[in-house]
């Protein structure tokens, strides 16, 4: 692979994924514009709501000028903006103490759990995925439709009350919550860990899996694909070692994109497993009404989810040969 | 009429019809629900709280000692209800939004479609709790929450058929007749995508379903003393330990009717396998 074939591709591929991080980038600049604006839609101000209704009006006055509340909305915009860039997104009113601090206790336990969802839902999505775009309107590709198509119609919370119920009530297998001591051995966190795990992939497989199937298929109508299947190759074998190198572009792509479901997934399972992380901060911000908290989750999350659509379009211009002529 | 729908419906693969027979059973619930109710929602008539399946309580009682069947077809009339209003409001603003787009200036096109970008760049779970800590959670303000947070689905789908349409040599002839830019757009271009744009009020509507029901789960959407399937689960949440039916029973419910819409939309005719999901 090495030598003048890949420089080329990198030569080609690299405008094309640098004009697509600075789209990203414009993106996230205006999420952060909405996300402010909508904030700024609260009556009242975080000043009013710390001090409670009875506060005198020097009170409030003074508290509004100690967070800066006193400024016009652009300037609060930038010094907001400059702020997370910077790694300090203000002070939680909530949990008195900067939201840097608050988010950094969270945010691990979070990647971990995405990370071990993410881990058990590729391969299975992968199998079912491929399983079903093989044999293609026979049986098992309609019934693995239906299937996928009603888990990804079910509300989060029906699997994980089925989990708890399955795995925790009636077996005594799992803990019902997961809350994870911090000297717990490598077991204990796994065990911990097993039912939201279980429930977030449930929600991303489904999901994952179509969208893997709509990969593999969209290459087995290409006219290679007929032709070694004309030249007698057995249509197993056209699949693994013809199409899987030639769509792992989208299959990657639609991994990628599938894996976006977490975010939203993260914020039920984790809240009912009362799992220490970051979807759980956030509803717990929206309770309270704790907007610099709450407006830094937010932002995390869609620097995440940009993140990963970014990735599947990176994927998705690498493995396109046409793309890479352009 | 009636031989129409009568072929249609033979036409539908089994699984479309499990999910036309599931849609139907909720729209009846939806509106009779409350009628057909044995007890008052708010009353507390059993002995027992989280009791099993009796004969006086078909799906068992609550924490309160409720009956869930009646909390339950009082609850469908907010599922259900909450979710159609505000899948029809995001579809309509997403379908006006593209017709506009399809018959302004360039310029409109490309503000009106970097601003819906933005919010679609926003998972739709993280755009409503901002939304909802901001504007709070009553009915009317839990529909407009619902409906920004769909509409640009909508609009990215409708812009799509609506740029399409607007290339076709009848749409350019009604131009070169001196037609309007309103004629155009709403007699020429939106007959002719009505047809997808319906089964994507399908998908808004389970979206919407499952949006609302996960909020009132976590406590963010409808507030008691009214209550929707989301909140029957939340409020029965202590009876995990238990297995009582009362937290199984709204959340199955609710399962059955995002997999009957999506089951009906999947084997509508015509339509690629590959739209339906979950955004």
């Amino acid at each position: 692979m090495a030598g003048p074939a890949t420089r080329g591709l990198l030569a080609t591929a690299l405008p094309l994924i640098v004009k697509r991080i600075a789209s990203g980038l414009l993106t996230l600049l205006l999420v952060s514009l909405v996300v402010f604006f909508i904030a700024q839609l609260l009556p009242g101000d975080m000043a009013q709501e710390l001090l409670g209704q009875a506060a005198t009006a020097d009170a409030v006055a003074a508290l509004r000028e100690k967070f800066g509340l006193d400024q016009p909305a652009p300037e609060r915009y930038v010094r907001w903006l400059l702020g997370m860039l910077t790694g300090d997104p203000g002070y939680s009113m909530v949990a008195n103490m900067p939201v840097a601090d608050v988010i950094a206790a969270r945010l691990p336990n979070s990647l971990l759990l995405a990370a071990l969802a993410a881990l058990v839902s590729v391969p299975v999505a992968l199998t079912i995925g491929i399983l079903s775009a093989m044999h293609r309107d026979t049986r098992l590709d309609r019934g693995l439709n239906v299937a996928t198509l009603s888990m990804v119609a079910l509300p989060e919370f029906l699997v994980a009350t089925l989990a708890v119920l399955i795995f925790s009530v009636q077996l005594r297998w799992l803990p019902s919550i997961a809350l994870v001591p911090a000297d717990a051995s490598p077991w204990l966190i796994l065990r911990a860990l097993a039912m939201p795990v279980l429930s977030l992939a449930v929600i991303v497989i489904a999901q994952m899996a179509r969208m893997t199937r709509a990969a593999i298929i969209q290459q087995l109508n290409q006219a290679y694909v007929e032709m070694a299947l004309l030249k007698g190759i057995k249509p197993a074998r056209v699949v693994l070692t013809h199409v899987l190198p030639n769509a792992i572009g989208p299959i990657v792509n639609a991994m990628v994109l599938s894996l976006s479901y977490l975010l939203g997934g993260a914020v039920i399972v984790e809240t009912i497993f009362n799992y220490p992380g970051l979807a759980s901060l956030m509803v717990n911000a929206v309770t309270s009404r704790d907007m610099p908290l709450l407006q830094a989750c937010a932002m995390i999350f869609c620097t995440a989810y940009l993140l990963l659509a970014l990735i599947a379009d990176t994927a998705a211009i690498l493995a396109n040969p046409r793309l890479r002529n352009r | 009429m009636m031989n129409a729908t009568r072929t249609w419906v033979k036409a539908l693969p089994f699984s479309g019809r499990v999910g036309l027979s599931l849609v139907l059973l909720w729209l009846f619930l939806a509106v009779f629900g409350p009628l057909l109710a044995p007890y008052d929602p708010g009353a507390f008539v059993a002995h027992d709280v989280f009791a099993g399946f009796t004969a006086a309580h078909p799906l068992g009682s609550d924490y309160l000692g409720r009956d869930v069947l009646s909390r339950l077809l009082s609850g469908a009339r907010y599922s259900v209800g909450l979710a159609l209003a505000a899948a029809l409001v995001a579809s309509t603003t997403g379908t006006a939004l593209a017709l506009i787009t399809a018959v302004s200036p360039r310029w409109v096109d490309e503000g009106i479609s970097r601003f819906v970008d933005t919010l679609i760049s926003i998972p739709s779970k993280i755009l409503s709790l901002v939304l909802v800590a901001v504007v709070g959670s009553s009915l009317p303000l839990l529909l407009l929450v619902a409906s920004i947070t769909y509409f640009p689905g909508a609009f990215r789908i409708a812009r799509s058929l609506a740029v399409n349409l607007a290339q076709m040599d009848y749409v350019q002839v009604a131009r070169c007749r001196g037609e309007g830019a309103v004629y155009i757009a709403l007699r020429e271009i939106l007959p002719n995508m009505i047809h997808p744009m319906l089964a994507d009020f399908g998908l808004r509507f389970v979206f919407i379903v499952l949006l609302l029901s996960g909020l009132s789960f976590l406590g963010l959407g409808v507030q008691p003393p009214d209550a929707d399937l989301g909140s029957l689960v939340r409020e029965n949440i202590s009876g995990l330990g238990e297995a009582a039916p009362a937290i199984l029973v709204p959340a199955i419910a609710i399962a059955t009717l995002t997999v009957g819409v999506n089951l009906l939309i999947d084997s509508l005719p015509g339509r690629g396998r590959r739209m339906a999901g979950k955004e």
